[in-house]
This record gives C-alpha cells, sequence and structure tokens, in this order.
C-alpha cells in the first residue's frame, strides 16, 4: 500500500506538471494582451510596453515558465497582474467557501440521487420508477443559473427560509447546495439505477434471494456495494470540478469562491491568477481521483492495487 | 429624463494675481458647501451590491467604473468635479493661478488636511504621488496622462531622479512647468491618477497598497474581505465640514443583478452598483413607488460601430457613410429599453462642442443601398462584426447585423470574450467592432479625450484603441494646436475648433455612433441624496461621500 | 428452437427483438419522441411560421420586452422580437447533433479509455488515468476562448470540444465498473480457458457496461446541449442569429421570472430529446436483449 500510494504521489507531481504546461501554454496562445489590459484604453506606447516589460512578459516563453515553476517550487504563486496582490493570498480568502460549498453538494447529490436511485432500481418499471426517471432528466436538463434564481426567488425571497445568497452561516450553503445537489442528483440516480440493475441480475444475488435472505441485507451487503462503484468514480471527479469552483452557482447566489476568481481572471488575461487557480483545481482533482481509487478495493476487496 | 447640470469642456479661467480674487473664492467655496452640508443628516449606513470583484483601491493602478468612484471616496486629488456635474474645481489645492504663457501652474493647498493614518497633507505628498505613476516599476495605466509634464520622460527613461517640472516650493505651494500648453492638464489633475498618496503607507504595504488604501477623503478602509465586502467608514478629520453623510458604507461583491435587485426590494442593498436588471427594467420604471428610487442621467459616453477603413471596401467613404445609414438607431435604443438617446455624431451632449443643430446621417436604407451601389457595390458584400459578448451587446450586434442585411451587407458575427475582441481592434483584424461594454466613456469632461485615444493618427499603431485605423493629418494637425489654447481667452475659439473637427471627422465617417447611454441607478427608500449624486458623471456610477441616510 | 411467427395477417415474418420492442410502451414512446425531433430538425424550414432570424420590430413591447405567446407568435418572442417558435424549431439541428454527435463521441472515448485501463491495469491503466486527471484539471475554458479567436467558429469545434472534455466521466464510471466486473469468476475462467482478449471484453465485460453507457448516452444528451450554450456565447460554435436551444435559454435566464417562457420552452424541448432517446434505447436494450448475455 505504501509502494502504491508512493508511486501515485509521484505520478501526481507529474500530473500537475502537466497541468502546468497546458495551462501556460493556453494562456499564451490566448490572443489577449494582459499588458495592454493592465494598461487600459488611453495609454501610451511607451506604458504598455514599459508593463509589459515589468512583468516580465517580453522573455521568450519557455524562460517565463521556467521562472514560473522556479516560485512555484518555492511556494510562490505570483502576484496578480490586475491586483497586484499575491496569489496565494486570493486563493487562500476563497478556499474554504468553496471547500464548503463543495462538500455540501456532493451532500446532497449523494442525499438526493442515491435513494433516488436505489428505489427506482428496486420497483423497476413501475410508477416510481418513471417519476424518478422523469426527475431525473429534469434536473439535469434544467440550467443551474435558472434552477439557483428559482431557489432564491421562492425560498428566499417569497419565504423568508433562506438568506438572498451570501455568505457566512450554514444557512447559507443549503440553496447553492441544493442547485448544485439538484443536477448531480439526477445522475447519481440513473447511475446507482442502472448500476444496481446489472448487479441485480448476477447469478449469486439471484441465489441467495432465492435461500431466502432477508432482502434488505440482500440490497445493503451485496448490491449496494458493488453497484455504487461507478458513483464513486462520479464523487471523486466531483471533488475535483467543484473544487476548480462552479462559476454558475457562485454568480447566482454571490458566493466567494474560486470560480469567480479563476473567470473575472480569464476576462482580464490575468495570468498569474489564472494558472493559481488551475493549480488549485488540478491538486483536487488528483486527490479527488486518488480517494476514489482508495475506496474502490474497500467496497469490492476482489480489487486489488499492485 | 433629467438632464445633469452644465455641460463643461471649457477649461476653468485661470486664476489672475490678487488677493482678493482668492479670499473671495474660499469666501465662495465657504457658502458653496454651506448650503450643500445638512450637517444634521450625518449618520447611518449603506450597503452598495456590486457583481465583479473589486480589484484594487490604488488610485494609480484603479482603472475600471467600478473602482473609479470608490477611490475617489478614500482619496483627493488636487481637482475635483462639482458633485453631480462636470464642473471642474479645486479641491485639495485652495486656489491656483496659471501663468500668462500657459506653461506654468502654481497650487496653493490647503492646509491641515490630514491622511488616514494622522500625518498632514504636504506638496512634498503631492510631487510622490505624480511621480509614482510616472515611475515604471508602479506599472501604471495613466503614466501617458503626465508627460506633458516638463522633464516627466527624462524621469520615467531614468536619467533624472525626480520630475524637473514639479517643483515643491513650500509645505503648502507646489509648481507644476508644461513643456507646452497644455489645456486639460487642470482636467488631469482631477484624474484618480493624480489622488494623493502617503509615502511610507504605500512602503509599507509591500506592492499590495490595492487592499490597503490610505488617503486624505471621506472615507477611510475599515475592513476587506476578499472576494466578500469592502467596508468603508468614515474619516472624522475629513477637510470638507459635515462630508460624508453616512458612518459607514458597505461594498458587497460577487452579487448578480438579479438577486442584488430582490435585496434591494427587501431592504438588505441600498444602491444597485450594477443597476436595475435588464429584465425588470421595464417594470421598475413604470411603478409609481419604485420609479421614484431611480435617478437617470447623461454620461460622456458614445457607443458606435468603428469600421476600419484600412480594409476594402471600407477605404471607400461612401461605403462607411452607406453604412451609417442603414441603422435603425431608434431600434436599437428601443432594444436597450430606451436606456439611451440615439446619437448622430461623435461627442455626447454633456460637451459643449457638441453640436447641438447637426443632423449626421439619416436612416435610409434605400439611399444607402444607392450610394453602395455607386461605390460599386450594387449586391452588398460579405463581411465581419466583432462584439463583446455579454449581454445587451450580442443583441446589438444581431440588430446591427440584421440592419446591415437589409441593404445587402452580410454580416457574420464575432462574439467573444472582451479581451479577445480588443486584442481584434488593437490589431486592426476587425473589420467592423461594436464598441458596447468596452465603449468609450470620456476620462475627463474635455472633446481632446475623444480624440487622441481612439481616432488620432498617434494611436493608429499595432495595439492601439483606434481601431477604425483612421488617420486625418490635417485633422492631427488642427487637433494639436487647438490643445495649445489654454488661456481662458481662447476657451470658445477651443470648443468651436473642436466642433469642427469632429463633425469633419464624421464626413470622413470611420464610426457607425449608435447611441449615448444613459446612467440609470437605483437606490432603497433608505438613503436619499440629490438625483444627480447618483448617476454623477465623473465620480463613476455614485458620488459615496454625498449619499445621505433618509429620515 | 422453433421461431415464433408474427401474428399471421402480413406474410413476413417479424424479428423476435422487434416484437419484444413493439409491446414496450415506454419504448414506443420514445421512438416518437426521437421521430418528433428530427422532424423538427429536417423540416423545421417548412414547419416554421417565420424566419428564425427575423427581429419584428413589434415583436417587442414599446419599451422592449418579449411577447408572451400569441396568434402571431404562438410562443412568444425573445429578447430581440423574434418568433419563439421558430428558433426552437432550427435550433433542433444543433442540438441534435451536438447531443447525439459529439456526446456519442465522448462516450465512445471514454468506454475506450475506461475498458482499456480497467482491463489491462500496470503501466496502461496509469497513464491513461492519469491522462484523465490532466483533462479533468484542463481549462477548457481557456481553450474555447483562444479557438474562437484562432479559428472562424463552427459547430465542429464545439463538437471537437465537448468531446474532449466531457469523455473523463464516462472513463472513470467505465473504470470503476471494469475493475470490479474483471474480478468475477467467469471472466477469470474465461482467461484461464484461453479465451481471447478482445472475446472476452465483448462478451463478458461489455454487456455489463451497457447500461451506464446508456445513462450517459441519453443524460448526456442534455449536459452537452447546455454546454454548447456556453462555448458558443465564448464565440466558439454556433455564431448569432443562428438558433440552439441551449443558446436561446443562455441569452433569455436572466429574464426568466419576467418571461418564463423563454426557458420553459427550449428547456422542454431539452428533456423531450434527452428522455426519448433514452426510453428508446433502454427498450432496444431490453429487446435486443444486450445486458442479458453473460
Amino acid at each position: 500500500m505504501i509502494g502504491y500510494l508512493a508511486q501515485r504521489l509521484l505520478q501526481a507531481a507529474g500530473v500537475l506538471l502537466g497541468v502546468s504546461i497546458v495551462t501556460f501554454l493556453l494562456a499564451f496562445l490566448l490572443p489577449a494582451d494582459p499588458a495592454r489590459m493592465i494598461a487600459g484604453r488611453s495609454a501610451t506606447v511607451q506604458t504598455v510596453e514599459s508593463i509589459r516589460q515589468q512583468l516580465g512578459l517580453d522573455r521568450p516563453l519557455p524562460v517565463q515558465y521556467v521562472n514560473y515553476l522556479g516560485k512555484l517550487l518555492r511556494g510562490d504563486l505570483g502576484r496578480s497582474y490586475a491586483q497586484k496582490a499575491e496569489v496565494t493570498k486570493l486563493i487562500r480568502s476563497r478556499l474554504a467557501p468553496t471547500l464548503q460549498l463543495a462538500l455540501a453538494g456532493i451532500l446532497f447529490e449523494l442525499l438526493i440521487g442515491l435513494p433516488a436511485g436505489i428505489v427506482a432500481a428496486l420497483r423497476r418499471g413501475t410508477a416510481v420508477d418513471q417519476a424518478v426517471m422523469a426527475f431525473a432528466f429534469v434536473g439535469v436538463s434544467a440550467p443551474q443559473f435558472v434552477v439557483g434564481l428559482l431557489l432564491i426567488y421562492v425560498f428566499a425571497y417569497l419565504l423568508p427560509l433562506f438568506p438572498l445568497g451570501g455568505y457566512g452561516t450554514p444557512l447559507h450553503v443549503v440553496l447553492p447546495a441544493v442547485a448544485v445537489g439538484l443536477a448531480g442528483g439526477g445522475w447519481y440516480a440513473r447511475v446507482t439505477r442502472s448500476a444496481m440493475i446489472d448487479v441485480l441480475r448476477q447469478d449469486y444475488v439471484r441465489t441467495a434471494r432465492a435461500k431466502g435472505v432477508f432482502p434488505a441485507k440482500v440490497v445493503f451487503k451485496h448490491v449496494l456495494k458493488n453497484a455504487v462503484l461507478p458513483v464513486v468514480a462520479l464523487v471523486g471527479l466531483d471533488i475535483g470540478v467543484f473544487m476548480g469552483g462552479i462559476v454558475i452557482v457562485e454568480s447566482v447566489f454571490g458566493w466567494p469562491g474560486i470560480g469567480q476568481m479563476i473567470w473575472q481572471a480569464i476576462q482580464l488575461v490575468d495570468i498569474p491568477v489564472i494558472m493559481g487557480g488551475v493549480l488549485v483545481t488540478a491538486l483536487f482533482v488528483v486527490v479527488g481521483n486518488l480517494l476514489a481509487d482508495l475506496v474502490y478495493p474497500v467496497l469490492d476487496p476482489r480489487i486489488r492495487y499492485s | 429624463m433629467k438632464r445633469t447640470h452644465t455641460p463643461g469642456s471649457l477649461p476653468p479661467r485661470p486664476r489672475q494675481h490678487g488677493v482678493l480674487r482668492r479670499l473671495g473664492l474660499a469666501f465662495g467655496a465657504l457658502l458653496l458647501s454651506a448650503s450643500l452640508v445638512h450637517a444634521q443628516e450625518q449618520g447611518g449606513s449603506a450597503v452598495v451590491s456590486f457583481q465583479d470583484d473589486i480589484s484594487t483601491l490604488d488610485p494609480a493602478i484603479g482603472y475600471d467604473w467600478q473602482n473609479w468612484s470608490i477611490i475617489k471616496s478614500i482619496f483627493d486629488g488636487l481637482m475635483d468635479y462639482v458633485p453631480g456635474t462636470t464642473e471642474l474645481v479645486p479641491h485639495l489645492a485652495e486656489s491656483y493661478e496659471v501663468s500668462d504663457d500657459g506653461l506654468t501652474y502654481t497650487f496653493v493647498l490647503r492646509q491641515g488636511v490630514l491622511f488616514h493614518n494622522g500625518r498632514e497633507m504636504v506638496a512634498d505628498d503631492v510631487r510622490y504621488s505624480i511621480e509614482r505613476v510616472l515611475n515604471p516599476e508602479t506599472q501604471s495605466p495613466g503614466q501617458g496622462f503626465y508627460l506633458s509634464i516638463a522633464g516627466a520622460q527624462e524621469f520615467i527613461d531614468g536619467a533624472a531622479d525626480s520630475v524637473a517640472g514639479i517643483e515643491v516650493v513650500d509645505d503648502y505651494t507646489i509648481r507644476f512647468t508644461t513643456s507646452e500648453p497644455d489645456a486639460s492638464f487642470l482636467h488631469k489633475l482631477g484624474l484618480n491618477f493624480a489622488h494623493v498618496v502617503p509615502q511610507e503607507a504605500v512602503e509599507a504595504a509591500a506592492g499590495d497598497f490595492g487592499h490597503q488604501p490610505v488617503g486624505t477623503g471621506g472615507f477611510k478602509l475599515k475592513e476587506w474581505v476578499l472576494g466578500q465586502r469592502v467596508v468603508l467608514e468614515r474619516n472624522p478629520d475629513y477637510f470638507e465640514e459635515g462630508l460624508p453623510y453616512l458612518d459607514e458604507i458597505t461594498f458587497q461583491v460577487g452579487v448578480d443583478p438579479n438577486v442584488a435587485f430582490l435585496r434591494l426590494q427587501r431592504g438588505e442593498v441600498d444602491i444597485l452598483g450594477d443597476g436595475i436588471p435588464a429584465a425588470r427594467y421595464t417594470e421598475v420604471i413604470n411603478d409609481p413607488v419604485l420609479g421614484e428610487q431611480v435617478a437617470m442621467g447623461e454620461q460622456m459616453q458614445t457607443g458606435y460601430v468603428t469600421i476600419n477603413v484600412a480594409m476594402e471596401p471600407f477605404t471607400d467613404v461612401r461605403v462607411r457613410r452607406a453604412l451609417n445609414m442603414a441603422i435603425n438607431k431608434d431600434r436599437i435604443v428601443r432594444i436597450v429599453n430606451n436606456r439611451a438617446v440615439p446619437a448622430n455624431q461623435i461627442l455626447p451632449p454633456l460637451f459643449e462642442s457638441h453640436a447641438d443643430d447637426y443632423e449626421g446621417y439619416p436612416y435610409d436604407p434605400e439611399a444607402a443601398r444607392a450610394l453602395l451601389a455607386e461605390a460599386g457595390y450594387p449586391d452588398g458584400f460579405d463581411t465581419e462584426l466583432y462584439a463583446y459578448n455579454v449581454a445587451p451587446n450580442d443583441r446589438i450586434a444581431q440588430a446591427i447585423q440584421a440592419d446591415l442585411a437589409e441593404i445587402g451587407v452580410n454580416v457574420e458575427l464575432r462574439t467573444q470574450a472582451q479581451s479577445t475582441v480588443i486584442e481584434a481592434g488593437g490589431a486592426g483584424q476587425a473589420p467592423l467592432l461594436w464598441s458596447g461594454g468596452m465603449a468609450w466613456i470620456a476620462d475627463y469632461p474635455d472633446p481632446n479625450n475623444f480624440y487622441w485615444p481612439i481616432l488620432a493618427c498617434a494611436s493608429n499603431i499595432p495595439g492601439g484603441w483606434n481601431w477604425a485605423r483612421y488617420c486625418n493629418e490635417d485633422l492631427e494637425a488642427r487637433a494639436a494646436r487647438a490643445d495649445t489654447l489654454a488661456r481662458s481667452d481662447q476657451a470658445d475659439e477651443r470648443v468651436a475648433e473642436w466642433r469642427e473637427i469632429f463633425l469633419a471627422i464624421m464626413e470622413d465617417a470611420p464610426w457607425i455612433p449608435v447611441f449615448h447611454e444613459l446612467q440609470v441607478s437605483m437606490h432603497s427608500t433608505n438613503v436619499t441624496g440629490p438625483k444627480e449624486i447618483f448617476v454623477d458623471p465623473m465620480h463613476i456610477p455614485v458620488h459615496y461621500e454625498m449619499v445621505r441616510r433618509a429620515q | 428452437m422453433v421461431v415464433q411467427r408474427a401474428a399471421p395477417v402480413k406474410g413476413r415474418p417479424r424479428p423476435a427483438w422487434l416484437r419484444r420492442f413493439a409491446r414496450n410502451g415506454a419504448g414506443m414512446l420514445g421512438l416518437v419522441g426521437v421521430v418528433l425531433v428530427l422532424v423538427m430538425a429536417f423540416g423545421a424550414p417548412l414547419l416554421a411560421p417565420h424566419d428564425p432570424a427575423r427581429q419584428y420590430f413589434d415583436g417587442l413591447t414599446l419599451e422592449g420586452d418579449p411577447l408572451p405567446p400569441s396568434r402571431q407568435f404562438p410562443l412568444g418572442t425573445d429578447t430581440l422580437g423574434r418568433d419563439l417558435l421558430s428558433r426552437v424549431l432550427f435550433g433542433a439541428r444543433v442540438s441534435l447533433l451536438v447531443g447525439v454527435l459529439a456526446n456519442g463521441a465522448a462516450v465512445l472515448i471514454g468506454l475506450l479509455v475506461g475498458v482499456a485501463a480497467g482491463y489491462f491495469r500496470g503501466a496502461v491503466e496509469a497513464v491513461l488515468m492519469r491522462l484523465t486527471d490532466v483533462m479533468t484539471a484542463f481549462p477548457a475554458l481557456i481553450l474555447a476562448i483562444a479557438l474562437a479567436a484562432i479559428l472562424r467558429p463552427s459547430l465542429w469545434i464545439v463538437a471537437l470540444v465537448i468531446a474532449l472534455v466531457n469523455w473523463v466521466w464516462i472513463a472513470r464510471a467505465i473504470y470503476a465498473q471494469v475493475l470490479s466486473i474483471r474480478q468475477r469468476e467467469f471472466v477469470e475462467a474465461a482467461g484461464a480457458l484461453g479465451v481471447g482478449t478482445f472475446r472476452t471484453l465483448f462478451r463478458h465485460i461489455l454487456p455489463h457496461l451497457v447500461s451506464t453507457l446508456m445513462v450517459f448516452g441519453t443524460l448526456g444528451i442534455s449536459t452537452t446541449v447546455l454546454l454548447e450554450a456556453s462555448l458558443s456565447f465564448l464565440g466558439v460554435g454556433v455564431q448569432p442569429p443562428a438558433p440552439s436551444w441551449g443558446g436561446i435559454i443562455n441569452e433569455s435566464q436572466s429574464y426568466f421570472l419576467d418571461a418564463p417562457w423563454l426557458v420553459i420552452f427550449p428547456g422542454i424541448a431539452i428533456v423531450l430529446t434527452s428522455l426519448s432517446f433514452n426510453l428508446l434505447g433502454e427498450a432496444l436494450r431490453d429487446a435486443l436483449d444486450l445486458a442479458e448475455r453473460r
């Protein structure tokens, strides 16, 4: 196990390196000039060039990348072009809210999706199954912005049960998490259902049921553990993706997450902030997928890693 | 729709020698401020909502419409504008004199003005602040405005340790010398870039002065929770008696305009920084109660389509004029809920140089088609229109596309992120470009600001904002000359000359001016003040120091 | 075994799977739905009452707001005074292309990656799964903006970007399932018996993946249609005034509380499409007994 973890750690470093190179290239591939964006509309050529020089943007790309990497290894993510503040400071201020929303969102996804999927699989073909199917499709097809706005309008404005967006107390995270959970819940429900149906058809399950083992035990011991494997995969991905920020939900609910920060940085071509945000995302993607990979053997002991 | 006060492209009249005049001025200023201030009404707090995060509050760096007015509340400059108007008056300066040759400006500063850290502001601080803007290490977007000061270029190049043209005469007197007469110099001293900052605070912030601002203004920074809110509190030592009215003002960021509107109705937000969401606009304006909370005013803004005069077929002025006649501006104004007035020329009505009796190109698709045929395009042609993808600009672009289709011009739309559109325009790649969302709001109320950055030969360079690639050498020379008419007795001549210059540009039709946007803001019933300060043309969007709590 | 013949009225014999399919009510419903969408896509020029790009001066109120459904505009108008029904009809093409083709490609790529990683293990697994990590963290937004500026906007670019980005979900889910399936006794037995790799994959592993693939293939239609809208917004794909369901929703969503028809009708179209494909797919799968095979 230690050997495996060490391997994964090494690979993680490789992934982060790869992501940093790709993002760096992409950011500079963008036909947008950070120096000009900072200099603004009334700047002279001289001002633009001087800003370009100050930021080191006039040096060749590989040199810039190596400098960036050097600072990165010392924990320095550079300074935002637009704000001049340290990127680590900017990211740190948004890390906790992003984590809170990510975890709450995943929680709601599971709360909504898992039971629905299980029930639909067990009651396959009935009206319940079809109701769950319909809900799943509507949940996934509903645009998140509209869902968020509707949630706020009904549960925060018409019925003052929750705050009108914002961040701070546990109450603040409920509506945004529900907005995230409705779409994801639909996915989880369908995937759980289909995986369960597959497992339910297995010989050994049929045997157990035929033997008269109590249905609930059958379900929860054998079936669920195997059926939930793809859901674990999705949760692992969700950890990574949500930590990259969910821009739409963040902007509707006024949630101070990393997504909004990266989005604004892209508009302003604020490359250090973009790089920092993407690297944080990559880190959590690696962590999320690693966690998922570590959970598989727990659910299905036959799965082994070298 | 309300018109805000006095259009002001007039440079203020230079003061003559005379103690009496200065005394009179001081007395007048006292009277004016006394009549504006209701000392009894101080107190209370207000909340302003914004969608975008506040990037920086460093006056040398901050250059977007959102932080412009917040910076003006934390800092002051030598000159400022009467609230709600474009009228330039001395601010940190008690008085000033301009020499007869128009090259030397001597300012007498107010005494006893304190920075938020307790130290008194002196003339050396003014020198430091402007040198800081010129210093390449600061990366200030405003560097180019102060190149007219003698010795500025040498300072920038590192050949000199200080700017020769800035002379600290004594603690309360500072003198500027320009290398040429610059008619808009006083306006430039009213820009945020010239606001005064204390050197020790800048250095203590170690590069992050933008998040730790210290100035002389009516508000000082109380709290900044990154990504969530900025809280300002009253500066008890502010030199303007009775201002600001509010004890505290909070800026919430990251708030979607639709949600901000709901918060306003609940009383959680007092001023909608991003304005009324488009979907709600009609409902609000027509509501007898909500309508009262709306303020509308003019801006120094024009929304226009640039026509790349260097690209075929736009090299032919007839084609450009035809395009001008094809756009149905009334319909486009309707698409933006009448939050604009159709434009027939480059300068907005706020400017004195605006030609009130000029008719411009009429909306006449028939004549447009005929003109195109005359130019050799009876069947029209294909081209591209670049636009910023955020609403309502994508809709306006589509409306323009539909109008041009009527005269046979098939436009392919390229709606993209702002930075890439700006880049395409700067690279001269865009045949047509709708400037909305990036459109020109003048930095200061002087017509030359509508010329030099966006229509001059000097800005017809790769990366320049002259997206029309327009260059008329004759007009360039006239413009340069007009800017040397700095004396008060030359003011009328200058106004007239700029009017002629812009009308001549319209003849060349490098642009299609479409509309002049109106500023619209909405506030709750908890705050009040003269309507003009909620749509201040200079303290964009709201003059925060003048906002009062309603009784 | 005797093949049962269909009802003797028609002379030709009908295959068993078709009969099973025809009996499945939900499946027939799905078929109707898919046919409806296809008719919309191909028949739009004939069915649409108006030109989808025509901006009517009186398609907006005097203050410039969209109109609710009326006789002239059966589904109402959008923020530029264009007929919504016509736009929804014409929008079917884009949405079908993107939802079915782009999503289909993503599912295919994800399937290949997930199966290869889960079945072959070792170095293949490490490389492919780390590639998945990279592609998940990959800033697709920036790629889209960059492509928008460099290339001429085209639906194929959008389809490409979507396929490039979405396959990771399928890959990870399939990988997890394959890890478990390959341990099952019959797979190991087949391996011991010397059954070839591809035969094993095809006959023993793939059938267990069909249901999951079906979910991603059909539910994914909704997600990709909405994703297309975001990408086109950045200038990559469909440019105005060409309509797409996601695009209509995207440009009208802040009007939702005042002009809900602009979101509801395209939304119904999206749900209808993905749901129909799902019902059809599941019915076909059941009828063809695809997943039942061991």
